[in-house]
């Protein structure tokens, strides 16, 4: 009987803990959506903002995150693959290798607003970029940087050892063992990974403060030498910022909205992603 | 049988992972086109000394080998030898199927690829692999398929046809059958002494009534050494050391 009661206590708290946090997160979409879908139409998302921010679209923030994001991905992708190659298939275990990863674990534990901080130091002041659209994304990649190695390695890790003795066992070197059978396996692991991390990329305000990021330009074309509109910033400035607060609410929502769907979408093709490699096994 | 030329030779073969001390003063030698079990309970170092002919444990940095490993008198741990070269000619079946994730073709096709044979020549030694290893009819009209689809026992077959694809000297096979089912691991054994007409195979195996059906000669390793070899008949039949008559009759292991 007591065993019973213990299973039944076991699987109420389970229940219990898995339904609050779906509430949550119903109640918070369910906001969203419902005071920003009125403001979303296909003039928000392709027009300028006008009126000094109270009418007018959000294209500008849009661009600026599809391209801060973009760039993010060139720059964390190759180096976090790389290094997380080095660390899992090169790297013998000594100390050295265990700072590495030590320190890496501690990098993605960072505050956001270091990075920024790092950022206008390195790449705004000492490399002279100024405020930026390449300082932000650049900041951005290094922060991405730990998660991408962190997951990557990860992907690699669970690779088995009798698929590189596969290769090796053939003729290949330890090199075209990685290149031909261990990414290739590895690779559905590595994109969720990079997607996640990005998703999480597009939606941080912190980094891109000091570097680049501003409230208002006129123009769409994100230059590279250039301040830049953000979606996360904008919703920033919308509901905290501006001299008419109550006014641009629905204009915030519907920010919200729009940057909700632009991460969701990446989740959405990290799911995609796996999906199509579970149907290839 | 003993007329045979030797093909493989451990000498004086000393191996340790770390501190420990896995293979002690090996001393062995493998005639060509003969079929060698080598036999012992789990942990002898059977496997550990099979890896060594193909330099599997290259990529262990905690390995450390000493003595000489002979393929037709050459060292094949000398520096005028790569290792690549080693494996392409001292092939490989592992234990448990190891398919590359890629087509049953491109599982063939990989290792002529990057062993640069020419790009003509390759369908055919794909075509002629699969026959060897009596795939082919049960694959021919699925060659795009992922390997991976395929059975157990029909991936482990795809294996042994992608080492001799590379027409190798010596094939080593680390219990290949231990994860198949009676049938599949008939179509190996068979397959198998098919094979000994071209190449010299040394075979790990837990299985002794395998050992005694595919073997011609059997090697009883015990705690990293070599306790006895010979004839298999006489080892199952006529052991010299207690310690080997012991383990065939099943008393340990």
């Amino acid at each position: 009987m007591s065993k019973k009661l213990a299973s039944i206590l076991e699987w109420g708290t389970l229940l219990i803990s898995t339904g609050t946090v779906c509430f949550f997160l119903v109640v918070i979409m369910w906001d969203i959506i419902s005071k920003g879908a009125a403001s979303l139409s296909w003039d928000f998302i392709t027009a300028l903002p006008t009126d000094g921010m109270t009418k007018g679209g959000i294209l500008p923030a849009i661009i600026g995150t599809v391209l801060l994001t973009l760039i993010t991905a060139l720059v964390a992708a190759p180096f976090g693959i790389s290094c997380a190659i080095y660390l899992n298939e090169y790297a013998s275990d000594n100390w050295t290798t265990r700072i590495i990863r030590a320190s890496i674990r501690n990098l993605a534990g960072v505050p956001s607003i270091i990075y920024g901080l790092f950022g206008l130091a390195l790449f705004v002041q000492g490399l002279h970029m100024g405020t930026s659209l390449i300082s932000a994304g650049l900041t951005l990649g290094l922060l991405s940087l730990p998660y991408i190695i962190i997951t990557t390695e990860e992907a690699l890790r669970r690779i088995p050892a009798s698929t590189r003795e596969a290769a090796l066992a053939v003729g290949a070197t330890q090199l075209e063992s990685i290149r031909d059978v261990v990414l290739p396996s590895a690779i559905p692991g590595i994109l969720t990974g990079i997607v996640l991390t990005l998703s999480r990329a597009a939606g941080e305000t912190a980094p891109i403060l000091f570097t680049g990021v501003a409230f208002y330009i006129n123009n769409p074309s994100g230059y590279l030498n250039q301040e830049f509109m953000a979606l996360p910033y904008h919703l920033y400035m919308l509901s905290t910022q501006h001299q008419a607060i109550e006014q641009v609410r629905p204009l915030a929502y519907g920010t919200a909205l729009v940057l909700i769907i632009v991460v969701f979408l990446l989740n959405l093709s990290a799911f995609y992603i796996r999906y199509k490699h579970s149907k290839n096994e | 049988m003993s007329n045979e030329p030797i093909k493989l030779a451990a000498q004086h073969v000393d191996l340790w992972f770390g501190k420990k001390q896995v293979l002690k003063n090996i001393n062995i030698t493998f005639p060509k086109n003969i079929v060698t079990a080598l036999i012992g309970p789990s942990g002898c170092g059977k496997s550990t000394l099979l890896r060594c002919f193909n330099r599997m444990h290259d990529l262990s940095p905690d390995a450390h080998i000493e003595g000489k490993f002979l393929l037709d008198e050459q060292d094949i741990y000398n520096q005028k030898i790569s290792a690549t070269e080693v494996r392409r000619r001292i092939g490989m079946v592992f234990q448990k199927a190891n398919t590359f994730p890629k087509s049953i073709y491109e599982n063939i096709n990989y290792g002529l690829k990057i062993n640069d044979v020419p790009k003509a020549d390759r369908p055919g030694i794909v075509e002629q692999a699969l026959k060897e290893s009596y795939l082919w009819d049960e694959v021919k009209d699925n060659l795009d398929m992922p390997a991976t689809r395929l059975s157990g026992g029909q991936q482990q077959r795809l294996c042994i046809a992608r080492t001799v694809a590379l027409r190798p000297e010596v094939i080593l096979m680390d219990e290949p059958c231990s994860a198949l089912d009676p049938l599949s691991t008939a179509k190996i054994e068979e397959l198998i002494v098919e094979l000994k007409k071209d190449y010299t195979i040394l075979i790990v195996t837990h299985n002794m009534q395998q050992a005694q059906r595919i073997a011609d000669k059997t090697v009883f390793m015990y705690l990293g050494e070599i306790i006895e070899s010979g004839n298999t008949k006489s080892i199952f039949t006529d052991p010299q050391e207690e310690l080997t008559t012991n383990y065939v009759k099943g008393h340990f292991g």
